[in-house]
């Protein structure tokens, strides 16, 4: 399956209702992709492209700009080692290199049973917490070798990793997110002074 | 009252695990200040706001109120929050994505009122997932108690907020590729002029681009008044804001302080603040504003968190990050670490970026394995002339006699992403050449292990 699937179309529809033009959901729709398929598929490329008004090269030109977006399958675990400066300072080629030994992969390579993908990931916004990682973008901070161990082994045993929830790579949020009770693009809004019937206090 | 006390606006409510869920946060004086809003009007509300001083969080220090007073006269029109925190060493707009997630919706309530907007945009970095869920989970509540959507609070004025999922890629934190971004195209800086998305933003119509801290701060202004934010700290550098300290510190994470108030000795070494480098340590460098910002040295710790002498030092506060590198620190594996974040992030539309980026990376990570040789160093100097001529801004340098060029710098390319990859290559062989020369004259790094 590539192409969205019935039930995503309805959601794809519900998405590009948010916004006044319908390519800025492009972005939110190559997510939906990703969640259905675990990756961006050519053709799902294209299906984005009929729904938002906007051609199969341009939909791919976006699909390939942003880091998240894959172009083959990724583990179900992706974890995301941060190397920038402050983790770098407090150890963190070190967990990488060992995240690396306790896979046997490399940096950018998946596990041959499919679980486990390893990227090294630009700053996460949790220096405070160097070194940091990230298992499907969520954190584990101030990591060591045996945080490393033993979040790889909760995960290989089905368990949640130090109590946090890890869904498969790709899940989104299930909130769904309230319909919009304007018009997309409404002229100079209300204007409420002197107050129709006075604010509530 | 210590020197490094501070009045606790937006972090007001972090010691409180629930206060990200409404009912914490209506109970606690949440959605006060967009009520206090409701009952002014919207350009009284620029008035409070410009009287704040308050100026743009994200980076670039832009006074808020006069930003929202550039809007062209046209409709619709729209507020944008940016929440793609990614410069490096910044972590404080995930924090109060995650744990005050009504605090940022309220604060773009109130931007969206006082501007007169048609929708709001939530544009939250791809990789935050818990920021990504806290928010949504609040707008879902926030809709249903009737702070958000149609005739709200009773008021007679309504308005959508959309909560938007980025995807991945530094560059769209300048906010006219945070813009392009949004209208679903690669996040690529638009050309200026017009140099304000409140002339031309999303869809070219009125945009007002807010980042998270500086929206976040709107509420507590408008419970109080812009007078009295602009009462604390001091100099150019009033009310208060999140320094985001990190690296080789005892207590690293966010502090909220009156940053005119306090120098650079302060938030590092104060001990309910910094706490001060790691033991048996001292401190080498430090990055005074994100990773795009030069870097300071110990001659520079009394330096005031003011931007007016910190520019005067050749650098900037930018971001609000400090990152902390203790004597332990290879310069060039620093520098060079920060080169290649911001030569990866280059979209690539600049050739000096895309291909000056690329290059001082290489250069420089042959020096650190020793391959460099010894023209390198002009080598980089040159690349850096080529994508910011003129005089680079760098700090005094006391041990060699060398005067502070002052910011900004010059540039040749369309956005700042190309400019910061010269900082940290810059400031550290202006301030290290005698490691980089190390380097190359023993064929390895003289540091050796890197943490």
């Amino acid at each position: 399956m590539a192409r969205l699937n019935a039930q995503n179309v309805e959601r794809a529809k519900a998405v590009i209702r948010r916004y006044p033009r319908e390519r800025s959901a492009t972005i939110p729709l190559l997510h939906l992709a990703q969640e259905q398929d675990g990756y961006i598929t050519p053709e799902a490329m294209e299906h984005i492209g009929e729904l938002v008004g906007a051609t199969a090269a341009e939909v791919q030109g976006v699909a390939t700009f942003y880091e998240m977006f894959k172009h083959e399958p990724v583990g179900t675990y992706l974890i995301g080692v941060c190397t920038n400066l402050s983790c770098m300072i407090l150890g963190a080629e070190q967990v990488l290199e060992h995240t690396e030994k306790v896979l046997g992969i490399k940096a950018g390579s998946t596990t041959v049973d499919g679980m486990f993908t390893i990227e090294e990931m630009q700053c996460l916004a949790a220096c405070g917490g160097a070194p940091c990682l990230q298992v499907n973008y969520r954190y584990f901070e101030n990591v060591t070798d045996e945080r490393v161990d033993g979040i790889v082994d909760a995960l290989r045993n089905g368990r949640d990793p130090e109590g946090q929830s890890i869904p498969p790579h790709g899940t989104l949020s299930n909130i769904t997110l309230p319909a919009p009770t304007t018009p997309a693009d409404r002229e100079r809004p209300e204007e409420i002074h002197p107050a129709p019937q006075g604010v509530e206090s | 009252m210590s020197v490094t006390a501070s009045q606790s606006v937006v972090f007001a409510r972090m010691g409180d695990p629930e206060a990200h869920t409404i009912d914490r946060y209506v109970a606690t004086g949440g959605y006060e200040g967009l009520r206090r809003a409701l009952s002014m009007k919207p350009e009284d509300i620029e008035a409070a706001t410009t009287a704040s001083t308050l100026t743009g969080r994200g980076g670039a220090g832009f006074a808020t109120g006069q930003k929202w007073s550039l809007l062209a006269d046209a409709y619709p029109r729209y507020v944008v929050v940016n929440g793609d925190e990614s410069e490096p060493g910044t972590f404080k707009d995930r924090q109060l994505m995650e744990r005050d997630p009504h605090q940022v919706i309220e604060g773009a309530l109130i931007t969206a009122y006082a501007v007169r907007a048609t929708r709001v945009f939530l544009y939250v970095r791809g990789e935050m997932a818990l920021a990504q869920e806290r928010i949504g989970q609040a707008l879902v509540d926030a809709y249903a108690k009737g702070y958000v959507g149609s005739n709200i609070m009773g008021s007679g004025w309504s308005i959508d907020v959309v909560l938007h999922w980025g995807a991945g890629a530094y560059v769209v934190g300048e906010e006219t590729a945070l813009l392009e971004s949004l209208e679903g195209k690669r996040a690529f800086p638009r050309i200026k002029p017009p140099f304000y998305p409140a002339a031309k933003g999303l869809y070219y119509q009125p945009t007002i681009v807010n980042n998270v801290e500086t929206v976040s701060t709107l509420p507590w202004i408008l419970r109080h008044s812009g007078e009295e934010y602009a009462a604390l700290g001091a100099g150019r550098s009033t009310g208060t804001r999140i320094m985001c300290v990190s690296g080789h510190v005892k207590n690293p994470g966010n502090y909220e302080v009156e940053a005119g108030n306090i120098t650079f000795r302060d938030l590092i070494y104060a001990p309910e603040l910094g706490g001060g480098i790691r033991d048996g340590h001292t401190i080498k460098a430090f990055v005074p504003g994100g990773g795009s910002a030069p870097w300071l040295f110990e001659d520079h710790l009394d330096l005031t968190l003011d931007p007016g002498p910190v520019a005067a030092e050749g650098t900037m506060l930018g971001s609000g990050a400090v990152v902390v590198m203790d004597d332990s620190t290879c310069m060039v594996r620093a520098a060079w670490n920060l080169v290649r974040f911001y030569s990866h992030e280059s979209c690539g539309q600049c050739t000096p970026c895309r291909e000056g980026g690329n290059w001082m990376e290489k250069i420089m990570w042959r020096i650190e394995n020793g391959a460099g040789r010894m023209e390198d160093l002009d080598l980089l100097l040159d690349v850096g002339q080529t994508i910011s001529p003129g005089s680079f801004p760098h700090a005094s340098n006391k041990a060699t006699g060398l005067e502070a060029t002052p910011w900004p710098y010059r540039m040749t390319t369309i956005c700042f992403v190309g400019p910061s990859a010269v900082v940290p290559m810059h400031s550290a062989l202006t301030r290290f050449r005698d490691e980089f020369v190390a380097h190359i004259e023993q064929g390895s790094c003289p540091v050796g292990a890197h943490a």
